[in-house]
This record gives C-alpha cells, sequence and structure tokens, in this order.
C-alpha cells in the first residue's frame, strides 16, 4: 500500500475556518451509527456480561419461561433480518412471515423426509430464502414505498394456501410433526435448555455478521441509498445490486429463523404463518428500533410476550390491549426502544465523561 | 486494493497537451425544448474551467450529462479518451469523475465520516460477504478507508466534525462535506455544481482557496458552474458560456468579460 495520501500535507493548507461548532445545536451526535464512546475493553465487558446473563438465566427459569425466551431469540432474529431490509435500506416488507415460513418448511421437509439433522438444516433453509429473496428483490426494484409493501403482502397472503396446495410435501393442513432433536449427551442438559442455547447461538452469530455487514463498505451503501438515492449513484454505488442484496440478506436471516422456529416447535402448519405473523415483524422492529441491531431483542420480546401479557389484563379485548401498547411505545419513543435510549445514552455517557475531564 | 496516488503538486503552465474531458457536439432535447444544442468544448488536464449562463442556460443539464443521469441525444463525451455514451450512471464515479451538487445532497442520518466513506465506495472491493465475516483483508480496506475519509475531512478542514450526523451541520459546511466526499473517490475530474450557492461572503473566500488547493495540491481537474462572478473569474483558467443550450463564449476570463454576446445574455440588449 503506497502512501499517496496528503495525510499531515493537508494541515499545511491556508487556514480554513471551520463554520462548525455552535452552528447547530443537536441533540444527539448521530444515529446511525452511534459511535460508543467506550473503549475496548468496556464495550468487551459489557457484552461478555450481557451473554453471561444469557447463559445464567435458564437455570433460573422454569422450563416454560426457557421455551418462550427461545421464542423470543428466534423472533429477534426474524426482525434483525426484517431491519436490514426495511431499516437499514428503506425497502418495506409485508411480507417476510412468508419467508419465515419458507425456511420453517425447509427444515422441516429435511429432516422429515431426509433425516437430515436439526443443525444442518439451517443453512439450506438460509440459501433457500436468500435465493426467494433475491427473486423477490429483483421486481421490487420496481416499486417503492408503499407501492412495495403491497407487492410484498402478495407473498404473505400466498404463502399459507401454497403451502396447503403442495400437500405431498408440505403435509397440507396437517402439516408436519418433527421429533424434537435430543440433546448431546454429557452436557446435562433438558432439551429446552439445549434448544434455548442452541438458538442463542445462531442468534449471537447472526447479530455479529449483521454488525459487520452494515458496518462496512456494504452497509454504507445500503444506508446512502435509503437516504439519498441519486446522490448514492453518483457515488458509484449499483444501486439495483445492492437493493437486491438487501433483500436476499433479510430474507436469509428470517429464513433461519423460520428454520429455527420449526426445530424448536416441532411443528408446522400453514396456520402459523398467516399475515398477522408478517404484520407482527413489522411492529416488532419498529417498537425495537428499525436501523438498530440490538433493537431487535426488544421487538422479539414485544412479538412474543406482549399478546399474553394483554391476555393477562384483559380477557375480554386483549388486542386492544396489544394496539394501547403499540400507541404508547410510538409515542413514547418513535424510534423505538435502542433507537431513542440508545443515542441518549450515548450522549448522556460522553457528557458524563467531558465533565470527568476524559479526553472524548 | 488498486491504488490511484495522488499527484504531486504540477506547474499548471507544464501541462495540458490532451484534453482530459472532451465534449463534442452535444445535443439533448425535452420534448420541444431544445436544453442543449452542440455543445463542444474540452477540460485540459489540471485546468479549472467556468461554466456560466444564465439560468435554465443549460448548465445543469450538461453537468447530469457528464454523470449520466441523462444521455445525450447527439454529440459525444470522451473522458480520458472513453466515451461516457455507454457508462452507466454508477460506473462514472470509478472512472475518475466526482461530483457534488447544487444543493448538498448528503446521506442525512449518516456520520460526517461515513458520509465521506461512500465517496470511497468506487475505489473499494469489499463485498457483502467479506464483510459479513470480516476477512483480515477486508479489515485492511477499512482501516485504509478511514484513513483517507479522515484526510479528506482534514483537507477540507472539518476533521472536529467527524463523528457528527450530517444534517446537523450548517450549510456552509454541508457543502465542504460534499466536496471531501467527491474527493474521496480520488477523482481526476471534479465537477462542481454551485458551490458558492447560498454561501456567504466570508465562505466564498474560502471555497475559493479551497477549490484552488485542490486543482494544486491534489492535481485534480475541474469544471465548476457557477453564478458568483467574482469566484469565477478569479479561479478559472478558461470561463465557457453557455446561453439557451448553446455555447456563446470560451476563453480566458479577461476575453469573456469582455464578450459582447456575453454581456447581452446577462444584460439584455441595448436599445
Amino acid at each position: 500500500m503506497s502512501e499517496s495520501l496528503p495525510v499531515g500535507a493537508a494541515g499545511k493548507l491556508a487556514p480554513i475556518r471551520a463554520s462548525v461548532p455552535n452552528a447547530a445545536k443537536v441533540r444527539w451526535p448521530c444515529n446511525w451509527p452511534w459511535n460508543w464512546p467506550w473503549n475496548w475493553p468496556w464495550r468487551w465487558l459489557a457484552g461478555a456480561a450481557l451473554i453471561a446473563l444469557a447463559v445464567v438465566l435458564p437455570f433460573a427459569l422454569s422450563n416454560y419461561h426457557v421455551f418462550t425466551l427461545t421464542q423470543v431469540m428466534i423472533y429477534a432474529i426474524a426482525v434483525l433480518g426484517l431491519n436490514i431490509l426495511t431499516g437499514y435500506n428503506g425497502q418495506i416488507s409485508l411480507g417476510h412471515g412468508g419467508f419465515f415460513a419458507a425456511g420453517a418448511y425447509t427444515a422441516a421437509i429435511l429432516m422429515h423426509r431426509y433425516g437430515v439433522p436439526y443443525w444442518a438444516t439451517l443453512p439450506p433453509a438460509g440459501l433457500i430464502c436468500f435465493v426467494l429473496g433475491v427473486l423477490f428483490g429483483l421486481p421490487a426494484l420496481r416499486f417503492e414505498g408503499p407501492y412495495l409493501a403491497l407487492v410484498t403482502l402478495a407473498m404473505a397472503v400466498a404463502m399459507p394456501q401454497l403451502l396447503k396446495y403442495f400437500d405431498t410435501w408440505t403435509g397440507g393442513q396437517q402439516g408436519i410433526v418433527l421429533v424434537k432433536p435430543l440433546p448431546p449427551p454429557g452436557l446435562g442438559l433438558d432439551r429446552d435448555r439445549w434448544l434455548y442455547f442452541f438458538v442463542l447461538a445462531v442468534l449471537l452469530l447472526a447479530m455479529r455478521l449483521a454488525a459487520n455487514l452494515l458496518n462496512g463498505r456494504t452497509g454504507r451503501a445500503l444506508v446512502a441509498i435509503r437516504d439519498h438515492p441519486i446522490a448514492a449513484v453518483a457515488m458509484g454505488i449499483n444501486t439495483p445490486r445492492y437493493k437486491t442484496l438487501a433483500f436476499g440478506a433479510s430474507t436469509l436471516f428470517t429464513g433461519v429463523a423460520g428454520a429455527l422456529a420449526a426445530i424448536v416447535v416441532g411443528f408446522v402448519a400453514p396456520e402459523s404463518f398467516s399475515l398477522f405473523l408478517s404484520l407482527s415483524f413489522l411492529v416488532g422492529s419498529a417498537v425495537g428500533g428499525i436501523a438498530t441491531i440490538g433493537g431487535a431483542i426488544v421487538g422479539g420480546f414485544f412479538i412474543e410476550s406482549v399478546p399474553n401479557l394483554a391476555n393477562d389484563v384483559s380477557d375480554a379485548a386483549p388486542w386492544a390491549i396489544y394496539g394501547l401498547a403499540m400507541l404508547l411505545f410510538m409515542y413514547l419513543m418513535p424510534r423505538g426502544l435502542v433507537g431513542t435510549l440508545g443515542p441518549w445514552f450515548v450522549h448522556a455517557m460522553r457528557k458524563f465523561r467531558s465533565a470527568r475531564g476524559a479526553p472524548k | 486494493m488498486t491504488e490511484i496516488p495522488l499527484r504531486p503538486t504540477i506547474e499548471v503552465e507544464s501541462r495540458g497537451a490532451a484534453p482530459l474531458l472532451e465534449i463534442a457536439g452535444v445535443t439533448l432535447r425535452f420534448g420541444g425544448i431544445v436544453a442543449l444544442s452542440d455543445v463542444s468544448f474540452t477540460v485540459g488536464e489540471g485546468r479549472i474551467v467556468g461554466l456560466i449562463g444564465p439560468n435554465g442556460a443549460g448548465k445543469t443539464t450538461l453537468f447530469n450529462c457528464l454523470s449520466r443521469l441523462y444521455r445525450p441525444e447527439r454529440g459525444d463525451i470522451r473522458f480520458n479518451g472513453k466515451s461516457l455514451r455507454h457508462a452507466a450512471a454508477a460506473d462514472i464515479a470509478a472512472m475518475g469523475i466526482g461530483r457534488t451538487f447544487q444543493s448538498p445532497a448528503l446521506f442525512a442520518s449518516m456520520s460526517v465520516l461515513d458520509n465521506v466513506k461512500v465517496g470511497a465506495h468506487p475505489r473499494g472491493h469489499n463485498g457483502p460477504l467479506r464483510d459479513a465475516i470480516t476477512l483480515p483483508q477486508a479489515r485492511r480496506e477499512e482501516r485504509e478507508i478511514d484513513r483517507r475519509a479522515r484526510a479528506m475531512l482534514a483537507f477540507v478542514g472539518l476533521e472536529d466534525a467527524a463523528t457528527r450526523q450530517a444534517k446537523s451541520l450548517a450549510f456552509g459546511a454541508q457543502k465542504r462535506v460534499e466536496l471531501a466526499r467527491a474527493l474521496a473517490a480520488q477523482p481526476s475530474l471534479l465537477l462542481l455544481d454551485e458551490p458558492a450557492g447560498g454561501l456567504n461572503h466570508e465562505e466564498v473566500a474560502e471555497l475559493g482557496a479551497l477549490i484552488r488547493s485542490v486543482r494544486d495540491r491534489l492535481g485534480i481537474s475541474i469544471l465548476l458552474v457557477e453564478h458568483h462572478m467574482g469566484l469565477v473569474m478569479s479561479l478559472s483558467d478558461r470561463v465557457v458560456v453557455l446561453n439557451f443550450g448553446r455555447v456563446i463564449a470560451d476563453g480566458p476570463p479577461d476575453d469573456v468579460r469582455g464578450n459582447a454576446a456575453v454581456t447581452e445574455a446577462y444584460l439584455g440588449k441595448r436599445h
């Protein structure tokens, strides 16, 4: 790599007044990506503490709650996929439930008909959903905003009936009942807790991969297309290529989540993948923070637990409670929990550190 | 990673044999309106060429032909001897033509630094897979892009604003970020669309120094569309005047200033 840049040379320029400081008061330093004001050891420590908590938690909870948490993580992976597309690239999808179903059925058919071990079904499920997503993303290039939402809606409404139609493969209305996988011997874990850890590992991997993707050259291109498509083209970004890629990457994650759902629940049927599932993903995405990675976990919690909580609050009108929760969330935190609190936290940390005289 | 090394300071006088950019007989119509009619001129290497003309004269239209947002009906645009007719809009930056927009077209939600990094997109090679699993070479490229982007921010005097959100900057600063973003692609020709528009007197003077240093220190040729006459006349080696889609004058600033057709285009005919 040659030393070709005028590093330092630029410093010898005639002084140019930067008209920046105090020019505009902004509350948040940046909403994407937040520049965490932590040095590496602290970030690692915070991450390690969270992971340690996730590892210890299942031993303190009942089987039912462990199962619920596993579901939360599965939804989190699906929402993470949707965030890549809708949050970072600005393409709305109402059809991700369909891709979730495609992933679930891929895993179920591979396990049921071909005896493929459960863990080996994830890569093919992801791959098939990637291809489906790319195929779907190509015509989607012609649509934007609400029109794209309608096109993707087609995926969500068509999927359950397609699954019923191809019943030699999918088992039709009855679906496919799967044998729940056994935990590896010698670990001393029961089935639910083993699956919890399995899904946790996939979630952590998915978040890591998504973060790498979105923080790199690809992620910048995706956000550039969302923020200013014309300028993005002028910067040499091949817009159709990246938009299609965003679709494929997004559905890959969602498809893997679907495969995990099939494995963990041990049963797939067309009715589990209704239009409401697609809408739930969008709700989860918005509640957690549409262009965030951590927000996917909040979204997973919302999708899994709020309907149950609403049921506890009112037997008569659980969906009214659900709607109220959604309204409150959007009113109080329009950018989602992570999208609102994250920058606030970063801001507070920075203030705290500069108050202590630490370098920025 | 292929490097286009930044050229050292070159004496302006010693350059300019073969034209870097050659616009030959470009014609473009929108419906019945002739936006550009047989426009021809060249930009030599290491030159600053001013492109002026009253509103609606076709300056921005020509820019959009150069960045392939429009395709000329007739005529050809050659850059480094290669025709742009069949290049896609997204290929222009990689070929070495950078541009800024009339009103700042920054990626509003991104940090200033990331905006400039997007500018380096055509010089990068990291694909989605390489990004996702972060191979060592991906990391190396990211470090290099980071270094370049910071150097370009320093060049326009905004290194302190790196972590700020782009839309939070003042108008003048946003225009500088746009310049840094265009420079990050290491272009050999820079198209500036009214860089002084909306700037105050002081800022215009600074901008002039900055544009000159882009040419003198980075060796980048510049095609400058501008309404600010003082700026164009003081910076340009040559000035091209458009009116109703036609070139009505082309020459050194002093010649153009005294040209009767130009005065008429701007002030109207004397009665």
